[in-house]
């Protein structure tokens, strides 16, 4: 019997990913990969999994899943909050970052993240999931990934590849990161702004609006006035950038951005701030830190510490 | 010549030729880029995740965890990448189009606008060897260059809502192939059916960065029973 979960909700935008599709930039294929990587990679560590073992990623609101076949073991991971409703009627309060067992006909509903935007669910052994370019990570403009590139949707069914074989559940510490400074290092365009605009860029606060998902972060606050040029000779992108288009409110460019663009770019975010920046939910004020390159190394290094 | 190579963030490069857009400036980008694939797929180099050309810079991303920016720039500035030879890599393909008027939308306006006939401007098109200067934006869209003088015009003031996948659209010296349906401001000039752009085969890609394509004109009704592979 194969089993599977039935999507009775699919929630606002949950896709599967792993930590990336990589070395395709040059053929117009971002990386995409999960949003917040500590989250993910927990996910997959709480049921035993590889670190590249696709899990489900979830924002905001997330899945009522039904189990239709053997046991399993899964956990979610992040700031979130969810229940399972078990076959009997009974329904538990679950508990994030930590794993658990769930049986034929039990629901999980993941209700919603709090205080934050992603969460992730894995389960023992990984769903099945189909490999693209070495990757099951879904990018839904182009229909790359897995279930054809596409957001979950009612009735879809995600199969698992291996039954539940032993108890183990575990526990990991979840740290809610509630500091707003982003650290930034000087963009390759930071000259085109002035003087002013580059102080008020790292003094003044700046919102996240509702117009932000995987592709981009767009905020408002003190405008950036270019004194250069509004374009550029389109360039390839990296992660993490902040763009500052013709109308002067920055843009920080997310795990599925276009390859290339055109806009000048003030600043880039550190590896080691972007999981905290990808979970501030809209109306949340952030503010920007210069950092030069050491830094940003030695804070990656400290990062990693947390894996 | 590589002119500059500057920190994009922790783990990311970006190699830069000048501010000239022009094939000659384009080719020594595609010849970094070719070196730096190479050195990838020999693993002369390890960390490296992506590596983006454009028409005057090439971007170099890495996993920080494996390498770090200064190992890198190292390894470009001791390396012989501009005696590379492109011809070797790269490739010719004849792209199909259809410039009947159903597709080509924008053709009565560049004629005004140029003061060519459409004839004329269909040949100048199809008379271009294009030179494939950088892939992306989304998957798969080229863009190629150089449209001869006269056919230069700029962007639609108001960018159009939706384009048809497989629209070739000009702006400028350049020439774009909608991979995907999308917005655009692009000047439309014609429809091929050619697929370029396909996740499940082997080079995704039909195009890639330093080939050079050349226009083949169908009628309407051979673009209608046009199979792709």
């Amino acid at each position: 019997m194969s089993s599977f979960f039935k999507v009775l909700r699919p929630g606002i935008n949950s896709t599967f990913q792993d930590l990336g599709r990589f070395g395709l930039q040059h053929l117009g294929i971002v990386a995409s990969g999960c949003m917040d990587r500590l989250l993910y990679c927990n996910s997959n560590k709480l049921v035993g999994n590889n670190i590249s073992e696709g899990a489900l990623e979830f924002a905001y609101q997330g899945p009522l899943l039904e189990l239709s076949g053997e046991k399993a073991l899964v956990a979610i991971s992040g700031n979130v909050n969810f229940k399972i409703q078990k076959k009997s009627g009974q329904t538990i309060v679950g508990k994030p970052n930590e794993s658990f067992i769930v049986f034929n006909g039990d629901k999980i509903d993941i209700l919603s993240t709090v205080k934050s935007v992603y969460g992730y669910f894995s389960i023992f052994g990984g769903f099945d999931l189909k490999i693209i370019k070495g990757s099951s990570s879904t990018l839904v403009k182009a229909k790359i990934g897995p279930n054809d590139g596409n957001k979950l949707k009612i009735e879809d069914k995600i199969f698992y590849k291996k039954s539940y074989s032993k108890e183990n559940t575990k526990k990991i510490k979840f740290f809610f990161d509630s500091d707003n400074t982003i650290r930034v290092m000087k963009g390759l365009q930071f000259d085109y702004f002035s003087k002013k605009s580059q102080e008020n860029f790292f003094s003044k606060e700046y919102k996240v609006t509702n117009l932000t998902d995987r592709m981009g972060m767009r905020l408002e606050g003190e405008k950036l006035e270019n004194i250069v040029s509004k374009n550029i000779k389109s360039e390839g992108i990296t992660k993490g950038s902040i763009q500052i288009p013709g109308d002067g409110k920055p843009i920080i460019l997310l795990s599925d951005h276009p390859t290339i663009g055109g806009y000048p770019k003030i600043g880039n975010v550190i590896t080691a701030d972007y999981d905290k920046l990808v979970q501030k939910t809209p109306n949340t004020k952030i503010k920007f830190k210069l950092v030069d390159l050491t830094i940003a190394e030695s804070a990656f290094r400290e990062y990693v510490r947390k894996f | 010549m590589l002119k500059k190579i500057s920190n994009i963030g922790d783990c990311g490069i970006a190699c830069d030729f000048g501010d000239e857009v022009s094939k000659k400036t384009n080719k020594e980008v595609i010849k970094l880029f070719n070196f730096i694939q190479d050195s990838v797929n020999n693993k002369k180099i390890k960390g490296i995740l992506n590596y983006t050309p454009s028409y005057n810079k090439l971007i170099i991303n890495f996993d920080l965890e494996e390498v770090r920016s200064q190992e890198i720039i190292e390894f470009i500035k001791d390396s012989d990448f501009s005696k590379i030879i492109l011809s070797e890599k790269n490739k010719t393909v004849e792209m199909p189009i259809c410039y009947d008027e159903e597709f080509a939308l924008d053709i009565k306006r560049l004629e005004e606008k140029t003061k060519l006939s459409f004839k004329k401007i269909v040949n100048e098109h199809l008379n271009t060897d294009f030179f494939v200067y950088m892939i992306g934006f989304v998957p798969g869209q080229p863009f190629l260059g150089d449209l001869n003088k006269n056919l230069n015009h700029d962007r639609l003031d108001t960018p159009r809502v939706k384009i048809d996948k497989g629209s070739v659209g000009i702006v400028e010296k350049f020439c774009t192939i909608y991979t995907f349906e999308s917005p655009g401001g692009w000047n439309i000039i014609g429809r091929t059916p050619l697929n370029l752009f396909n996740i499940d085969k082997k080079n995704s890609s039909l195009l890639s960065p330093g080939d050079t394509v050349k226009f083949k004109s169908l009628t309407k009704k051979e673009l209608l029973s046009f199979k792709n592979e």
